[in-house]
């Protein structure tokens, strides 16, 4: 049914990804996620799509996945292990995962997905001359709205970051204040 | 070889895998991963049908969910360093000031 590389790949994507949830170190969890999106860029390998795939590689595990290993960074890991994990909440969690798995399952089993439709080996791979001709052509307001979007993402951040500054001078501000006041009081 | 059905269900997988985070975690950068995930699980569903059908467009419209996916990512950690910098914690229970 499958090839080996394909179970292969599907058990590193699929492993990781419950690796980047229940890490205990968040740290850990930015690594595995890093792995589990390459391996979706090898999922893009297996169906004939390079081109996505390296785009994968450079926007997640290049730019993605090392911008959350730079925030967790930044935050004191401190607060990071104070997870408090109701104990019911995850036994709701898993059976609501089970519910959605098996009755997607169902669901895709008994639809036509495995028939006829589904065999896409006989078809020749899509070139990516003619992704590139349909992004400049027919996507094009797409295009410029995309890069517009990123523009104002990153200023955006920018702003975020900027002010958060600022709060930070006034932070440290009351938080002489208060020691004055300690001291005051003691 | 393979067929669709295949990865249909691989992205069937990692979508519940990022659902049950969201519903569990209570970490905002957890619950960030959790999007990540189901995030990769539609563009992965996106280039299999397109390399069913077969049609680009699949993969042209992954690409720029990807690009979307950055921006995204890039706001919603700016906004997570900012919530940590005043809070000084990260737990989504927490922050409810614009709760109603």
């Amino acid at each position: 049914m499958a090839d080996p590389i394909f179970i292969a790949v599907a058990v590193l994507t699929v492993g990781t990804a419950i690796i980047a949830l229940e890490a205990r170190e968040l740290i850990y969890g930015a690594i595995s996620l890093a792995i589990s999106m390459l391996g979706i860029a090898g999922f893009f390998l297996l169906l004939d799509a390079p081109f996505v795939a390296m785009f994968q590689i450079a926007v997640y595990v290049g730019a993605i996945a090392v911008l959350i290993i730079f925030a967790v960074m930044l935050v004191r890991t401190q607060a990071l292990f104070t997870t408090k994990e109701d104990k019911k909440r995850k036994a709701a969690g898993i059976a609501l995962m089970l519910i959605i798995m098996s009755s997607l399952g169902a669901l895709f089993l008994a639809s036509g997905l495995s028939g006829q439709f589904g065999q896409f080996n006989t078809s020749p791979p899509i070139d990516f001359t003619e992704i590139g001709e349909l992004m400049l052509t027919y996507y094009a307001p797409a295009l410029i709205i995309l890069g517009l979007t990123l523009a104002g993402s990153v200023i955006a951040a920018l702003a975020l970051a900027r002010r958060e500054s600022i709060t930070g001078q006034e932070e440290g501000e009351e938080e002489e204040a208060e020691q004055q006041r300690h001291e005051r009081d003691s | 070889m393979s067929e669709i059905l295949d990865f249909v269900i691989v992205s069937m997988v990692l979508v519940a895998i990022g659902i049950y985070g969201l519903v569990v975690k209570r970490n905002a950068i957890r619950m960030l991963f959790s999007i990540e995930i189901i995030a990769n699980a539609a563009n992965l569903l996106l280039v299999a049908f397109s390399r069913g059908l077969p049609n680009a467009q699949g993969q042209v419209v992954a690409l720029f969910s990807i690009a979307i996916a950055a921006a995204e990512v890039a706001v919603g950690l700016a906004i997570i360093v900012v919530i940590f910098r005043a809070r000084r914690r990260l737990s989504v229970d927490d922050l409810s000031l614009m709760r109603w």
